[in-house]
């Protein structure tokens, strides 16, 4: 057995069993790191692997998670059916994203653009759709009959740290897969040079056009996973460009286009973030925005110092072979 | 609705939006030049309203006056950032500049935060509610100043760009970097000097913008995506483009807030956006790629 494989599998060991020794507390900020490394795999499949920046991916948690939430507290339909009509509305989005700018070959920045306008268009068509509670928030019922419906989701800070560790290693192991198959590597070729791979035959729109379907599909399960884990909806949080940007910085901080890279990301911000609030509480600064700063001086410099990522760094450090490429 | 109403929103519209063209313009000289797209264009337009804020009201400067050192004092901070931390991310891929930026806009964000906390900020100013009457058509004086001081902003940028020397030597960088390096131009230095102008822009917008906005830390984010909503619509490296863009949004907005809701009108500004990107994937000034 490899050195990878060993501290893979006891890593793996530690977090099964470590909610034994975990308060609420510590329970919910895995949680965050669960959903980030998730959402930030799912991101991974369009930029890491296809080489389309979207820094709107907002749009397809916010769309998930409304279609889901709404089906649940309108038709009582269980979410564990409720994600595909979710996954298929967030694909239908993806497919007009990708289509207006894989025919119109708006490509790079305009590109990114193109996704964040589709997510602020979302943002304020929710907040005016009473239907889901426009501005005034959706809530989803809480109550002690449903609560060990896990086939309602409903359940404890147990119940979703499982399940979003389950999600993580799904989202991993779909990458891993993604990654060593044809379309995998018709996407590297797509995203190192366009023209080229378009010249030995491959079908460049088609390639990106299947990988924002599999990311927006992707995302949207981290969309369903949010509302039924916060059971309470807003649009101006939801669909937020800050969420969009909170997506991408895991793997971008880990290393873009690595099966890794979200992962680490997420076990390095989400933690700073919470031991930045400590630290600010610790030292008696109760002034708003001191963590931000902090929190904002830290990503450049981690962008400045680690510019392919954190975790290709630690990787030729160990000897384990994930560049890149 | 009467006509009367209609024609005075519009010109609202139109007086904003060269605000918010000039604003838009200093993005896009620097996206044009640099080829960094500055995502914290927004915080610093905020961030010059919070300094002519605090010109008028500790130092009793009117923001049409502050408008000059603001521009000044923010050249040099795009100067000195450009000098100091965006020269090392200029050969790298977009998504690196993006984390530098947006690490820069939520520090800034947050400093303003902590420095004068959520509220809005408001500028008094004595002439505030004064108007000019077009027949039945009222129009106020500030927003009129604030168009007038965004045009002659505009203008001065125009006159440089083209016949100062240093104005060409920039555009030649813009054209073709490594030709401007190889005919002996200090590309670095014109880049830093290309950035501190597309700051100053922002700054003399900021200080524009007080008059007729107030400042809050959470305007910063939507500044932004409004600066590059116009570029974009208007092309992105085009000067006369973000001017343009700029008209457009205002007007589009304007009259989306009369016709529908105006929590509603940046939703207009998104949807035509898409639908220009779609008509003319470079902006409606902008050069073709091919």
């Amino acid at each position: 057995m490899k050195k990878a494989e060993v501290v893979a599998i006891v890593a793996l060991l530690a977090l099964l069993v470590a909610p034994l020794a975990m308060d609420r507390y510590l329970l919910s900020v895995f949680v965050l790191v669960f959903w980030a490394a998730y959402a930030g795999q799912a991101w991974n499949v369009m930029m890491g692997f296809a080489g389309l920046l979207s820094l709107g991916h907002s749009l397809y948690v916010g769309l998930g998670a409304y279609a889901a939430a709404a089906l649940f507290v309108h038709f009582g339909i269980s979410p564990l059916l409720g994600l595909f009509p979710a996954m298929a509305l967030c694909m239908i989005a993806g497919v007009v994203v990708g289509w207006l700018g894989f025919r119109f070959r708006i490509e790079g920045v305009y590109f990114a653009l193109l996704t964040i306008a589709f997510a602020e268009v979302a943002r304020i068509g929710f907040d005016h759709l009473t239907w889901t509670g426009a501005a005034g928030g959706f809530f989803l019922p809480v109550s002690r009959e449903t609560a060990g419906q896990w086939w309602n989701l409903r359940g404890g800070p147990l119940f979703f740290y499982y399940l979003s560790l389950g999600m993580a290693l799904a989202a991993l192991g779909i990458c891993w897969a993604l990654r060593r198959s044809r379309l995998g590597h018709q996407w590297l070729a797509t995203r190192e040079d366009a023209e080229a791979a378009r010249a030995i035959g491959i079908n460049v729109t088609r390639a990106r056009i299947v990988a924002v379907l599999i990311s927006a599909a992707m995302t949207s399960l981290a969309g369903v996973f949010y509302a039924f884990y916060y059971n309470n909806l807003f649009a101006a949080q939801i669909f937020d460009m800050s969420r969009s940007i909170d997506i991408v910085l895991a793997p971008i901080v880990g290393g873009i286009g690595t099966l890794f890279g979200p992962i680490i990301g997420a076990l390095i911000l989400i933690p700073l973030g919470e031991l930045l609030t400590e630290a600010t509480r610790a030292l008696g600064i109760n002034a708003p925005g001191v963590k931000a700063i902090f929190y904002g001086l830290g990503l450049m410099v981690i962008i400045a110092l680690a510019p392919g990522g954190v975790w290709p760094a630690i990787a030729r450090r160990l000897g384990i072979g994930e560049g890149r490429r | 609705m009467t006509l009367a109403l209609t024609i005075e929103v519009l010109i609202q519209g139109l007086l904003n939006g060269l605000v918010y063209g000039l604003m838009a313009l200093g993005l896009s000289v620097i996206f044009g030049v640099v080829r960094v797209v500055n995502f914290a264009h927004g915080e610093f337009a905020v961030l010059a309203m919070y300094t002519a804020f605090m010109a008028a009201t500790y130092l009793h400067l009117d923001p049409f006056i502050a408008l000059a050192p603001i521009a000044a004092l923010f050249f040099v901070i795009g100067y000195v950032l450009q000098k100091t931390i965006v020269a090392k991310f200029i050969d790298r891929p977009d998504h690196q500049q993006f984390i530098l930026l947006i690490g820069l806009a939520i520090v800034i964000v947050n400093v303003m935060l902590l420095v004068s906390g959520p509220d809005a900020r408001h500028v008094n100013l004595s002439y505030a509610y004064d108007a000019y009457f077009l027949g039945p058509v009222l129009v106020d004086k500030t927003r009129v100043l604030a168009a007038g001081g965004a045009l002659t902003v505009a203008a001065a940028l125009f006159a440089f760009f083209r016949f100062s020397m240093t104005g060409v030597a920039i555009r030649a960088c813009a054209d073709n970097p490594t030709g401007a390096a190889v005919v002996g131009l200090d590309v670095r230095r014109l880049y830093a000097l290309t950035f501190g102008l597309g700051l100053a822009c922002c700054g003399a917008a900021g200080a524009l913008l007080v008059t007729i906005a107030d400042p809050t830390p959470t305007l910063a984010p939507a500044f932004t995506l409004l600066a590059f909503t116009i570029v974009i619509i208007g092309g992105l490296g085009s000067m006369p483009g973000a001017l343009l863009g700029g008209v457009v949004i205002g007007v589009a907005e304007a009259l989306a807030s009369l016709v529908v809701a105006p929590s509603m009108k940046s939703m207009v500004s998104f949807g035509l956006l898409v639908v220009i990107l779609v008509l003319r994937p470079r902006g409606l000034m902008g050069r073709s790629a091919s």
